[in-house]
């Protein structure tokens, strides 16, 4: 009798704390690293050491540089869906966090990867939080409550802020501020999830999409959006930054 | 000899801990006062506690961090340096709030009562769930001038935090989500809702004439704005102030961009009026009868004016003193003297 109530009590512990996602009904589980690599159109992106132009040939150092990624969804041809519920911030500065790895994806056959550039609106209105989500990251506005999607700080001559320093803050939950971008991927070459295997993919991040297409960004008159106003011109022009490498 | 000693040394030993307990028994909580209790009339609360869950050492931490200067970048400036209990923990007697270094903001310190039926926080709305609010004045450079990081590196330091994390969340992890949490604990639990009005709406208390009329006159003029039995609607409105141009604050529309916004501000709840003096959000008024005065005879009109204010009309003195009489019954003096909420290192 006791140990019929172990084995309950262990299959109800199972069935609490695997977790679920949408459509899984596989029950053997891979997983995927994703390695964001950060580059400057054709230069590898250095902090305060290298120097870049933009658009305009106003040339800039890069100080800082991070952001969110969220709400990724691995989608299979026939439609099933992966969903991962984790948030990271990406950060320049620190080499672990441009690795992240998805764990608990049902095998298959993935032709495309979708994800957030920052916080859905539900996170940005959940009080205190912890993790990427700590409000000590520096990514969060307390006195207009909302996460920071991302952070572009550096240097330029042109910049007629103190300084010379440029600053781009974006973020914005809300419409018709809203600046959440979601950017869709198709895998040219399906990525097949197996079982007890972890699969590579490569993101590569162009920087200079920040300041660049469709508006481009001219550090003499815009080297400051701090809160939520302008902050959609740069996250149109980010939303395309990212590309897979093969 | 050594079993005399031994003996001595366990006596002693019950003596100090008898008087800790005793001490301790001031200020102590039982499950019985973390119970979150809805006022009859009151609606459903907005911030439930759900992510949250209240504990009497969650509280108990609260109410320790509220109290404590560490929190400020010089450890001079505590949350209750600005919000005193006795005055519904607002700033008595001060028109804008002080920060470290004698610095002064632009702002009326508001009352923290009744938080959980609120929507937004701060008097523009900016802040949109409860738990986030104090990282304003923590992080403000002109109030506490403190990062949330160094505070959460300061507590860790200290044995005593460490222990209280531990027995509020049942392991070391100390991080700004359990200090904002338990901040929230204890400030919504701050809930008034004893006033004499509360007491004659129950039929438990009576009112004078004068009360009576003033009662009738507030829901004819005032609530509209002002609606019972939070005394706000949680609405942005332009009350029609004369807008200071030293302060250059507009309000709500600093938050939302929209200059149909600028120059309102959140309507503030009437409970405990009589102790949250000056009035308005930059303080500019120290009694009700100034406030009163500016209701009858000192709108300024413009653009975003709110109606509810212009339709007031003017009041006759009679009017004013008996609406003023009615406000009077608003104090609830079992919420200024809870002792729950009394400054846990005083003896």
């Amino acid at each position: 009798m006791k140990k019929r109530g172990y084995l309950l009590f262990g299959v109800l512990l199972y069935f609490l704390t695997s977790p679920s996602h949408s459509n899984a009904q596989h029950s053997s589980k891979g997983m995927l690293s994703i390695t964001f690599f950060h580059y400057v159109d054709s230069l590898v992106l250095n902090l305060d050491s290298t120097t870049y132009k933009n658009s305009f040939g106003q040339a800039y150092t890069v100080s800082n540089f991070k952001y969110y990624i969220s709400n990724i969804h691995l989608k299979q041809a026939d439609g099933t869906e992966y969903i991962s519920h984790d948030y990271f911030l990406i950060n320049e500065e620190e080499e672990k966090s441009k690795k992240i790895v998805l764990t608990h994806i049902p095998k298959g056959n993935y032709t495309s990867i979708s994800y957030m550039i920052g916080v859905d609106s539900l996170h940005n209105c959940s009080g205190a939080q912890s993790g990427a989500l700590d409000e000590t990251n520096g990514m969060f506005w307390a006195w207009n409550t909302g996460y920071i999607f991302l952070k572009l700080e550096g240097k330029s001559s042109f910049s007629k802020s103190p300084g010379n320093i440029f600053e781009y803050h974006i973020g914005g939950y809300k419409s018709p501020a809203n600046s959440i971008r979601t950017v869709l991927l198709k895998l040219e070459q399906p990525l097949l999830i197996e079982n007890t295997k972890t699969e590579a993919m490569k993101i590569k991040v162009n920087v200079a999409e920040i300041l660049k297409t469709p508006s481009n960004i001219d550090f003499t008159k815009m080297s400051s959006v701090t809160d939520t106003r302008n902050a959609s011109i740069i996250a149109d022009n980010y939303k395309d930054m990212f590309i897979i490498e093969k | 000899m050594k079993n005399k000693f031994i003996v001595l040394i366990i006596f002693s030993a019950c003596i100090i801990l008898l008087s800790f307990a005793n001490n301790a028994s001031d200020h102590s909580i039982s499950k019985k006062d973390i119970e979150l209790k809805i006022p009859k009339g009151f609606p459903k609360p907005i911030y439930d506690f759900k992510n949250n869950k209240i504990s009497p050492e969650g509280f108990i931490l609260g109410r320790k961090l509220f109290y404590d200067p560490i929190l400020s970048k010089d450890s001079s400036t505590s949350c209750q340096s600005c919000h005193q209990r006795v005055a519904a923990f607002a700033h008595i007697d001060h028109t804008l709030s002080h920060g470290i270094d004698g610095k002064i903001g632009t702002r009326n310190v508001p009352a923290i009562q009744n938080m959980i039926w609120k929507d937004t926080y701060m008097a523009d709305g900016g802040v949109n769930n409860m738990e986030v609010q104090p990282i304003n004045p923590l992080t403000n450079p002109i109030e506490m001038n403190e990062s949330l990081a160094h505070i959460i590196f300061k507590l860790k330091q200290k044995k005593e935090y460490v222990a209280l994390f531990k027995k509020a969340y049942k392991d070391t992890i100390i991080n700004s989500e359990r200090l904002l949490k338990s901040l929230a604990q204890f400030t919504g639990l701050m809930i008034s809702a004893n006033s004499r009005y509360d007491k004659y709406l129950s039929g438990k208390d009576t009112f004078s004439i004068q009360e009576k009329s003033g009662l009738q006159l507030f829901r004819a003029k005032c609530s509209g704005c002002h609606q019972e039995p939070l005394f706000t609607d949680n609405s942005y409105r332009n009350n029609g102030l004369m807008a200071d141009s030293s302060l250059n604050d507009i309000g709500r529309g600093r938050i939302t961009k929209i200059e149909g916004d600028n120059f309102k501000f959140k309507v503030p709840s009437l409970r405990n009026i009589e102790m949250t003096f000056p009035y308005m959000h930059d303080g500019r008024y120290r009694k009700l009868k100034d406030v009163l005065n500016h209701y009858s005879s000192t709108i300024s009109h413009n653009k975003t004016t709110d109606e509810d204010v212009t339709k007031i009309g003017s009041l006759s003195d009679k009017e004013r003193k008996d609406i003023i009489a009615f406000l009077l019954t608003l104090t609830d003096k079992e919420f200024l003297n809870d002792k729950r909420f009394v400054d846990p290192n005083r003896k």
